[in-house]
């Protein structure tokens, strides 16, 4: 029987229409920073992408004041009427150039073409699609009778999502009538820079949004800047505890969206194919690399086996390897640096005592990869049960009864999300409220829209990101907790 | 024989842990005098042992108060009042003695304290329905967000406010659901105390609350670092404190409540500000289909 | 699958309730799960010379259909030339897998496919509603079969397994089964579960392996004359149940879909289904079917389009 094979159907890199030379964006202009350039790769190929100009001290001082300056003088007196058209503009201006954000995301992040074309994207698009309508009916958003906006927004965000996170942080800024400096992923500064050009075209003011790239150190000095107004970090909870630290006993507003280690929870009951669909889609979406990605699997002990052979016979069909080819399931893994925390853990997990099973799927030679990997036998006890791998590595546990199950799920200093498979309504129920995370999902997993709020429990921290809780972390008024 | 006048029954103050009043473990006691220093009572120290297990006691009362119905919830919290309001004269009496105000201030303090309670107990079954809802997705989803308690909660009490000021930052814990490990004003902890009774016979489960006297410059530090602690008020600290006991409340991630640099004004209204501190919420997602 | 899978099908045809118990038992099908995974997988796609063999192997699966009122013999006979040289200048053109008639042309069928190695399917049972009784629906069978088809395409009786008399449904299709079987020992029998009629994919499912249980050898979607006809979410869920049937037996099962397949590109999307659902076991013409008419059409012209380099016209190809 002939190989029923599936083409490389590669999206032309040309789209992207990547330049050598990007340029930090402050003022409305694209400006060199006094940083030491960075270079961007394609970790697909470890090749170099582009070369990346960054901020350093007195960069992020004029960021600010650009910010400061437009904030006063320009965005918030603005009627709300006015700013909505200038963020409907932004919106339509990414779905527009939706094919080159898409090829330039998965180019410098290593996401499949599929996920960046059909969630990153769009998703990203609909945010600011969201939020522009806000910007005129802020009274009725539950939050007072006349918010005000904060000020000044510092915001640092990861490099799994690079386009989507700046478009969770810098729409509902801009509806509320902040202006914002954003820091980009040292690894994953393109989409954003390109979105500086959006800006331009868009015929924002200049200051309202400012592009900051560089590594931690720049993100650092965003942080604790003294005219930075309120800061959303979207990050390691590592990082996120330093900046809870650095800004203690100041006034500066904080928001964070941190780390998790979620539990997909299957009952013997569940839809089974479904289920294996949304374990796969839980672990391996953008290659693990997903805050909320569902990487404890608790299965019902009734059906462990049925569910591991399903599990591992659809695993072997996922396909790894060049993120532009449309038909590539798992792409590379962002750096180097990830590949070897995933490799490190990985090798915890093995010498633990759990039982590491790996696709024998073709893995490229160049590049970043790391083939999706199942664990089973997982005591609670392992690293790889409690710790963020942020890689396609699933550890698989068991339970017997329901509340085991909420135990498990729960017994974590994380609680970003959830996921519950089972066919009985009233048990899915009394689950999502046992369950301490941010966003639980039921028979379905890593679903997100700007208008379903999405945050944390516990140390994945605090504050909420779409709707209308995401609308309080960036105004003030009189129910903002500012009692 | 002339006649002898009575002798009264002094009371003896102690700490509100778990539904019962112990002694501090560590048996340390200090004087509490009015504002005029006349000589008061002796307030239990808490130790660090004490506030330990004030956490362990709000933890595992959490699972029961925050499942129970936002109805009972809201019962409970206006038995408080109804008990409080028969109790009224003792308070008066007591926050007069504490604030050093005149008898008329110290009753409207009392009665705005007792108002209180009514008005966070009309609270707990609206708070979902005023900052939850159902989240209008683009995709075959029924998808709704609702308010869910943070957990355990430390507050530091306001040092100047012996009642209202306790009730004004206390109430609108157990009002979300969230349990609380409250340290009392240091100078002025007899209200607190008189308030645990009142809990302890109006409803309240065992463990809800959590009332400490003693000092929350020694509490504080053992407040704010605690893992099983989800959320922090810092009233009662010390500006100098604050920010000590913020950073260290970062270490997990603690909801530190934004506050004033001073005391507030506790008779203003106290609008929605504390409940949504203490309050997550949760997003849940579910397909609609055949 | 589970051990316990396999105990459970020994139990599940005791009775019929034992039935009822096995089929309520299976696990439900998320609507929006499944037709997800279904439009993900439709966006594969194939390579260059994987389309040429995918194209071949597609005619080789077609079972070419005429189900009309108004057919002829002589509509019949040019039909079966069509089906043994699909594409006449082309003479490396596989031929196709099977004619598919009402039973009372299946002889003329069978007359002019003789020795050509294309077989005779012919409908039965009172296709395509069933609407009859079970006297009648072995008689219809008998025909087909004592006129030589080799292949049978029942309907099973929708309105018994939407009341829940699954048992009825079950003995009617082992009765038809016997009926082949009492004139040859080789016919083909193929359970048309009219999906469009059942309305979930819970009861796609649930009939799926009640007519697996009940040895039907291939589960088929549609008569054709119902609409919706044969979907990619509910080809999922088929292939989903001729797959776990395989690993609790080891006994490998077919599935038909019929109705609505016109182009290439369509029947493409079912053969990446097949291979990613099922596995590449089942991309063979004993394992796999189209029912279809102008979906022949279509795959010629493609066929000849990836032979010529550029694209061929619907006057290229003979009727």
């Amino acid at each position: 029987m002939p190989v029923f094979d599936y083409a490389p159907a590669p999206e032309n890199r040309d789209i992207a229409r990547v330049k050598q030379y990007y340029q930090p964006f402050i003022g409305g202009g694209f400006v060199d920073g006094d940083g030491e350039p960075l270079k961007t790769l394609n970790p697909a190929t470890g090749e170099v992408l582009a070369e990346v100009s960054t901020v350093a001290s007195s960069d992020v001082d004029s960021a600010v004041h650009a910010a400061r300056r437009s904030f006063e003088r320009v965005w918030s007196p603005m009627p709300g009427a006015e700013r909505a058209k200038y963020i409907f503009r932004i919106a339509r201006l990414v779905q527009e150039r939706a094919r080159e954000l898409a090829v330039l995301e998965s180019l410098d992040n290593g996401k499949p073409i599929r996920e960046s074309r059909d969630a990153d994207i769009p998703t990203a698009a609909a945010h600011f699609f969201y939020h522009a309508g806000w910007a005129d009916k802020l009274e009725y958003a539950g939050l007072g009778a006349s918010p005000q906006p904060v000020g000044v927004a510092g915001q640092v965000i990861p490099w799994n999502f690079p386009l989507l996170m700046l478009a969770w942080k810098i729409a509902p800024a801009l509806a509320t009538g902040n202006t914002v400096v954003l820091k980009p992923a040292e690894t994953t500064p393109l989409t954003a820079l390109v979105f500086a050009e959006i800006c331009q075209q868009a015929d924002l003011p200049p200051g309202v949004v400012n592009i900051v790239p560089g590594a931690g150190d720049v993100g650092e000095m965003l942080v604790t800047h003294p005219g930075v107004d309120k800061v959303a970090f979207t990050g390691s909870t590592e990082v996120g505890k330093l900046i809870q630290r650095q800004l203690a006993g100041t006034r500066t507003r904080l928001t964070l969206e941190l780390g998790g280690k979620a539990a997909n929870i299957v009952f013997d009951d569940a839809p089974v194919d479904q289920a294996i669909e949304g374990i796969v889609n839980g672990i391996f979406f953008n290659q693990g690399h997903v805050c909320c990605a569902g990487s404890r699997l608790l299965v019902q002990e009734s059906i462990t086996d049925e569910v591991l052979a399903k599990l591992r016979s659809r695993v072997e069909t996922l396909r790894i390897g060049d993120p532009l080819d449309k038909n590539t399931d798992i792409g590379a893994i962002n750096s180097a640096e990830q590949l070897a925390k995933i490799r490190e853990l990985v090798a915890s997990g093995e010498e633990e005592g759990a039982q590491r099973w790996t696709s024998p799927c073709p893995v490229p030679e160049k590049g970043f990869f790391f083939a999706p990997t199942v664990f089973s036998g997982v005591e609670s006890s392992m690293r790889i049960a409690r710790e963020e791998i942020f890689g396609p590595v699933l550890s698989v546990q068991t339970f017997r009864t329901p509340d085991e199950a909420v135990t498990k799920a729960n017994t974590t200093p994380y609680g970003l999300s959830a996921g519950v498979w089972t066919e009985k309504g009233s048990r899915i129920l009394w689950l999502t409220s046992k369950l301490r995370a941010g966003v639980v999902w039921a028979n379905t997993f890593n679903r997100f829209d700007p208008a379903a709020p999405f945050g944390g429990y516990k140390e994945s921290g605090f504050g909420r990101e779409g709707g209308r809780p995401g609308l309080a972390a960036y105004l003030k008024g009189a129910d903002d907790g500012e009692v | 024989m002339a006649k002898s006048e009575r002798v009264g029954v002094a009371k003896t103050y102690k700490l509100y842990i778990g539904g019962k009043f112990p002694r501090s473990e560590s048996g340390r006691s200090y004087q509490v005098t009015s504002e005029g220093g006349a000589f008061l009572a002796n307030a239990a120290q808490a130790s660090r042992k004490d506030l330990r297990d004030a956490v362990v006691a709000a933890r595992s009362a959490f699972g029961a108060w925050s499942g129970a119905t936002a109805y009972n919830r809201g019962q409970v919290l206006y038995r408080v009042a109804e008990v409080m309001e028969g109790r009224r004269d003792q308070f008066i009496a007591e926050v007069r003695d504490a604030d050093g105000v005149r008898p008329r201030s110290a009753e409207s303090l009392v009665d705005t304290a007792i108002d209180r309670w009514v008005w966070y107990a009309g609270w707990t079954d609206k708070l979902a329905a005023v900052l939850g809802g159902t989240n209008p997705v683009a995709g075959p989803y029924f998808s709704f967000t609702v308010p869910e308690p943070t957990g355990v909660v430390g507050v530091l009490a306001p040092q100047r406010s012996s009642l209202l000021g306790l009730v004004s930052v206390l109430a609108p814990v157990v009002a979300t659901g969230c349990t609380a490990v409250v340290v009392s004003s240091a100078a002025r902890p007899l209200p607190a105390i008189t308030l645990a009774e009142v809990l302890a016979t109006s409803d309240v489960p065992g463990g809800v609350v959590n009332l400490l006297t003693g000092h929350a410059a020694e509490l504080g530090p053992w407040l704010a670092s605690h893992a099983d602690v989800n959320a922090l008020d810092l009233t009662g600290a010390d500006a100098e404190h604050r920010t000590e006991l913020a950073r260290s409340a970062a270490d997990t991630v603690k909801r530190v409540l934004r506050i004033p640099e001073q005391e507030p004004d506790w008779t203003a209204s106290p609008g929605l500000g504390r409940l949504r501190a203490y309050l997550e919420d949760k997003t849940v997602w579910h397909p609609m289909g055949v | 699958m589970s051990v316990a899978l396999t105990e459970r099908l020994d139990d599940a045809t005791r009775d019929a309730s034992s039935l009822r118990r096995f089929l309520d038992g299976l696990p439900g099908v998320d609507q929006v799960g499944l037709e997800q995974r279904a439009a993900t997988l439709a966006t594969r796609s194939i390579k260059q010379d994987a389309k040429r063999w995918a194209i071949d192997t597609a005619i080789s699966m077609v079972d070419l259909t005429t189900l009309e009122g108004a057919d002829t013999r002589g509509a019949v006979r040019s039909l079966c030339a069509k089906a043994v040289r699909p594409d006449p200048q082309r003479p490396d053109t596989p031929h196709v897998a099977a004619v598919c008639v009402y039973p009372d042309l299946a002889a003329t069928a069978v007359e002019a496919l003789a020795g050509t190695g294309v077989a005779v399917a012919s409908v039965a049972t009172a296709f395509p509603s069933g609407r009859s009784n079970r006297a009648v629906k072995l008689a219809d069978t008998a025909l087909a079969v004592d006129s030589g088809a080799t292949e049978v395409d029942m309907v099973i009786d929708r309105g018994a397994f939407l009341e829940g008399r699954y048992g009825d449904v079950f003995d009617e299709i082992v009765a038809v089964k016997a009926a082949c079987a009492a004139a040859q020992d080789t016919v083909h029998l193929k359970v048309i579960l009219e999906t469009g009629e059942l309305a979930t994919y819970d009861n796609v499912r649930k009939a799926s392996w009640l007519a697996l249980l009940a040895g039907g050898d291939v589960i088929k979607t549609s008569t054709g004359k119902v609409s919706p006809a044969a979907t990619l979410p509910v080809a999922h869920v088929m292939l989903q149940a001729v797959r776990d049937f395989h690993e609790a037996t080891g006994e490998l099962r077919g599935v038909k879909v019929a109705g609505g397949i016109r182009t290439t590109k369509d029947a493409i999307r079912y053969l990446v289904a097949v291979n990613e659902v099922a596995g590449e076991w089942w991309l063979t013409p004993s394992l796999f079917r189209f029912g279809a008419s102008s979906l022949l059409n279509d795959l010629l012209l493609q066929r000849r389009a990836k032979q010529d380099g550029h694209y061929s016209g619907a006057n290229y190809v003979p009727e």
